[in-house]
């Protein structure tokens, strides 16, 4: 059996989703330690591995690039957008200037390979490479979406090349300043990258575990719509609507929307793109109802292990040992709307005995026409 | 939208044939010409639920009880601080009510005067409801024990010799007092702790929907609802009594399509019948006093006396089980169930919200069994037998020449039966021939020909403009009148394909409609169909077993069809106000039971 090149330290440089235990969670990033985590609670996340912060400790250890990048942060001054612009424009060429050190190069196509063979391909299997910060998707401050994404990559070179613009992305003016703002050490955070099987989603969206309208937690809401879930989040198609009573677990609101457009893999190209809806699929709903409840389900699943309200990424593909399509979980984060606010005791009915039942009474009910 | 706003009772005029219905009921309970103006500020809403036909003129009387006791408790009994009783007027054979609200500036002193009294109840919940069922057995066994004995040819010898000094008019006529003093009695009862479950539970709904905005009626009811209670026990005793059967090798002596006393006779010729035959008979008392309809009505048919009721169930339960069915209802998964959800929302809550749910969830708990017995106590047992004495009357009567079939007497009403039996008094007691048949005869004639044009018309769901706030708990908890309600009955478009209600009982299904006015036409019903009807009944509970789906026309979270519905894990949707007007027999319909729709997908 072949053996994984790896480094001498303490960690790997890259560690497969499913091979990692919560003790490797600290060098996996914000985002794949929370992958690695709803894998360990069965979640169909798609399969994957991560580069380690003990890879981009290497990285940042060759070279002079950890004096680099100190360089260029050297003397910013908060707000000074022009400045980090050029701290940022500096710090990515020195990231693309040097090569990968070679153990993790190795172990990152050692690892792309495997999951390619996995899956039947032949050092071409789509993926997608996400960064994954050390300190990303904190509840009460969100860096998501601050780092780069690379879909549809294919090809080990493809790979490296996306981790290291994964990896440059720390230092992006926005992340530069988004940190001096809050006084957080540049060098205190660090970035893990994660390589994971692209989904080709038949359907996908957003669930949300509370009711963003009013923060009702007894509701999860659900947007969806066909192809790709980049569709939804970035607001180019209008998604279905679907409401799902938590506890009795029934369809509440089934709001169908026509879907003209919808955003799908063009593997030729390496990229996706956004192409029209045939006229008879646009009103059809995205989701059937024993979808919806597949949806709900597992955001609920999500919620209760995260122990908060949930923001949920999914996606539906075809699989042939899956007449209704397979559920996959791409993304989970913690709600942070409502979940900031303490909700207002509500005074009067709150308190208890026959007090709080005589408020009751005196709040009667309004009847509008 | 149309104008939002329901015809006034002055522009519906009656159908052909009934112009002169008022003359059947009480002055005070009909809409008057002379005070249009003040009728016509209140909103009046069809009561449907508990009298979905035109009542005759002596049935009035259950409505007008039962009204006025709900009414007592509210204003006099404990002072529920917004809310006065309901006001009741009779339109065109149907029942409509409006409720009272208090003037805000009374409120104050009533909450000090509520809080004692109230808080008596339910600080004394259990002993005052063991309390309960002693005075309410104890008026059952007074009504049971009563007697119209026809009047003799002569005051017996005895009371002559002891002096009695009396005729046997005096006891005749203290018996219809008696009977209707106990049936008064009844009424009183029935309310004693119903308003006061509704305002529990009314508190624990407010909280929810202060805590969850969106949180669904039926979660909250799901959470409160009991899952062993009384009102399921007549069906569970068919149930049992059909498994007997099975395990007895008598399902063929029980097999449907004859008659009581023939289907019995081949019972008791079977080696084993004995045995069921003793088991029938135990299940009979009390569990039997159970009408196909609501109680409310002099015609309901009781399975004590209509043995071919409950038999006619249990040889459908004898199939099932031979076909391996499972028909006992699910009582653990039911109360595993309610735990689990209960368990959920208590999860997205914590500290001292936590600790008002689980106060406002105890107190609610506590106090809705009530809710869910009293009924079977009530309008199944004490007014099974009121209404038995009460055709045992019309019977003596009918015997004394007054009319001519035993369901006559109901024609008039209770004050007008008191005139009946002063005038078969009189003519006994002076030896002459009674008046009676002279006027009775066209009268009750006429009667029954308008009591039939009433029935050609359904009642509009509520008339005049809807108010801005409602406050009586009753309204809201029982009636289901709600904005969206109130909205759906206004703007429903005839043309529309889907019907809104109440979401009562969850879950999806798609079937052919069954539409269904009265309980004699329950055996329509085939297997796998989506039964549509003005209103249930708890009795129709062997019927869910077969039936997919049920949609009413009225009803909310808490009415009996809701109740009864989520018990037997069967979709319902309630309150839509029209679905039994709107849908005819043979549409396909889908109900969702969880969004509260109807939607009718293809044409009878």
């Amino acid at each position: 059996m072949l053996s994984k090149p790896g480094p001498d330290m303490t960690h790997a440089f890259t560690l497969s989703f499913d091979a990692a235990s919560p003790a490797d969670e600290p060098h996996l990033g914000g985002k794949c330690a929370s992958l690695v985590r709803m894998i360990r609670n069965s979640a169909p996340v798609p399969p994957g591995f991560a580069v380690t912060t003990a890879g981009w400790r290497a990285m940042l250890a060759q070279h002079g690039l950890a004096e680099a990048i100190t360089s260029a942060l050297g003397g910013l001054r908060l707000g000074d957008v022009v400045a980090q612009e050029a701290a940022a424009r500096c710090i990515s060429a020195a990231f693309l200037a040097r090569p990968l050190p070679q153990g993790v190069a190795q172990a990152i196509a050692f690892d792309y390979q495997a999951l390619c063979r996995a899956h039947g391909a032949d050092d071409d299997l789509p993926v997608a490479v996400r960064s994954s910060a050390t300190a990303e998707d904190l509840p009460d401050a969100s860096f998501a979406g601050q780092q780069d994404t690379v879909l549809w990559v294919v090809g080990t070179q493809a790979v490296l090349d996306s981790v290291r613009r994964c990896w440059a992305s720390l230092y992006t003016a926005r992340a530069i300043g988004y940190r001096d703002d809050r006084r957080i050490d540049h060098a205190e955070v660090q970035m893990a990258v994660g390589v994971q099987k692209m989904v080709n989603a038949r359907t996908a969206g957003v669930a949300m575990t509370l009711d963003p309208l009013n923060g009702d937690r007894t509701r999860i809401v659900i947007d969806a719509a066909w192809g790709l879930g980049e569709g939804v989040v970035s607001g180019e198609v209008t998604p279905d609507h679907l409401v799902v009573d938590k506890v009795l677990r029934s369809i509440v609101t089934r709001r169908i929307s026509p879907k003209a457009h919808e955003v799908v893999a063009d593997p030729a190209n390496r990229r996706t793109l956004l192409r029209e809806v045939a006229a008879e699929r646009q009103t059809l709903p995205s989701l059937t109802d024993r979808q919806i409840l597949a949806v709900a389900s597992l955001a609920r699943q999500l919620e209760k292990q995260f122990g908060g309200a949930q923001d949920v990424e999914w996606a539906i593909e075809d699989h042939p040992a899956y007449p209704d399509g397979r559920l996959m979980l791409l993304q989970c984060r913690p709600e942070t709307v409502w979940s900031q606010r303490k909700p207002a005791l509500p005074a009067a009915a709150a308190s208890a005995g026959l007090q709080g039942l005589v408020s009751s009474l005196l709040t009667p009910v309004r009847i509008r026409v | 939208m149309s104008a939002a706003k329901f015809p006034s009772p002055y522009d519906l005029p009656p159908p052909a044939g009934a112009e002169d219905w008022k003359s059947m009921y009480p002055y005070y309970l009909t809409f008057r010409d002379e005070l249009r103006a003040e009728e016509d500020a209140k909103f009046w809403f069809c009561d449907s639920q508990h009298w979905p036909k035109p009542f005759k003129p002596f049935d009035a009387v259950t409505v007008e009880w039962a009204v006025k006791c709900l009414g007592q408790y509210n204003t006099r009994h404990y002072l529920v601080p917004p809310a006065n009783g309901i006001e009741t007027r009779f339109h065109n054979g149907y029942c409509y009510l409006s409720p009272v609200a208090v003037a805000p500036e009374l409120i104050p002193a009533r909450v000090e005067q509520f809080m004692q009294r109230a808080g008596h109840y339910f600080g004394h919940w259990d002993s005052l409801i063991d309390n309960w069922r002693v005075k309410v057995k104890a008026n059952i066994a007074a009504l049971e024990a009563l007697h119209f004995e026809p009047l003799p040819e002569v005051v017996p010898m005895e009371w002559i010799t002891s002096g009695a000094g009396i005729d046997n008019t005096v006891p005749l006529l203290k018996t219809y007092d008696d009977a209707l003093q106990l049936c008064y009695r009844t009424w009183n009862y029935h309310f004693e702790f119903l308003n006061l479950g509704y305002a529990a539970y009314l508190d624990f709904f407010g909280f929810c929907k202060q805590s969850f905005p969106s949180i669904s009626d039926q979660l909250v009811a799901q959470m409160v609802q009991g899952v062993d209670v009384d009102l399921f026990r007549p069906d569970d005793e068919l149930k049992k009594l059909a498994r007997l059967a099975v395990e007895l090798d008598l399902a063929n002596a029980l097999r449907a399509g004859s008659s009581a006393q023939a289907t019995l006779d081949r019972v008791a010729a079977h080696p084993a019948g004995a045995q069921w035959l003793a088991a029938w008979q135990a299940a009979q008392d009390p569990w039997f006093n159970f009408t196909s309809g609501n109680g409310f009505y002099s015609d309901d048919k009781y399975w004590c006396e209509h043995l071919d009721i409950p038999l006619g169930y249990i040889a459908d339960y004898i199939v099932r089980v031979q076909k391996g069915e499972t028909i006992e209802r699910p009582v653990p998964a039911l109360a595993a169930e309610r735990e689990r959800i209960t368990a959920e929302v208590r999860e997205l809550l914590d500290g001292e919200a936590l600790a008002a749910f689980d106060g406002k969830l105890g107190l609610a708990r506590t106090v809705f069994p009530y809710v869910e017995d009293h009924n079977f106590y009530i309008e199944h047992w004490a007014m099974g037998v009121f209404w038995r004495k009460m055709r045992e009357l019309s019977c003596l009567l009918r015997d004394a020449g007054f009319w001519a079939d035993a369901g006559d007497m109901f024609y008039l009403g209770r004050n007008e039966l008191r005139d009946v039996l002063a005038d078969h008094c009189m003519a006994w007691a002076v030896g002459s021939k009674p008046i009676g048949q002279t006027v009775l005869n066209p009268l009750i004639a006429k009667r029954k020909l308008m009591m039939a044009a009433l029935a050609t018309q359904a009642p509009k769901p509520a008339l005049n403009t809807p108010p801005e706030v409602i406050t009586e708990p009753f309204t809201i908890m029982l009636w289901g009148i709600t904005s969206e309600s109130v909205a759906a009955w206004l703007g429903r478009d005839a043309s529309a394909t889907t019907i809104k209600g109440m979401a009562a009982s969850p879950g999806v299904v798609e079937g052919l409609a069954r539409v269904i006015r009265t309980a004699d036409q329950l055996a329509e019903v085939q297997p796998g169909e989506i039964l549509v009807t003005p209103v249930t009944a708890p009795s129709w509970a062997p019927v869910f077993g077969k039936i997919a789906a049920t949609v009413t026309d009225i009803g909310g979270m808490m009415s009996h069809a809701s109740i009864v519905c989520r018990e037997y894990g069967l979709p319902a949707v309630t309150g839509t106000g029209v679905a039994s007007t709107t849908i005819k027999t043979g549409q396909r319909l889908r109900v969702d039971g969880g969004a509260g729709t109807v939607e009718i997908l293809t044409a009878a």
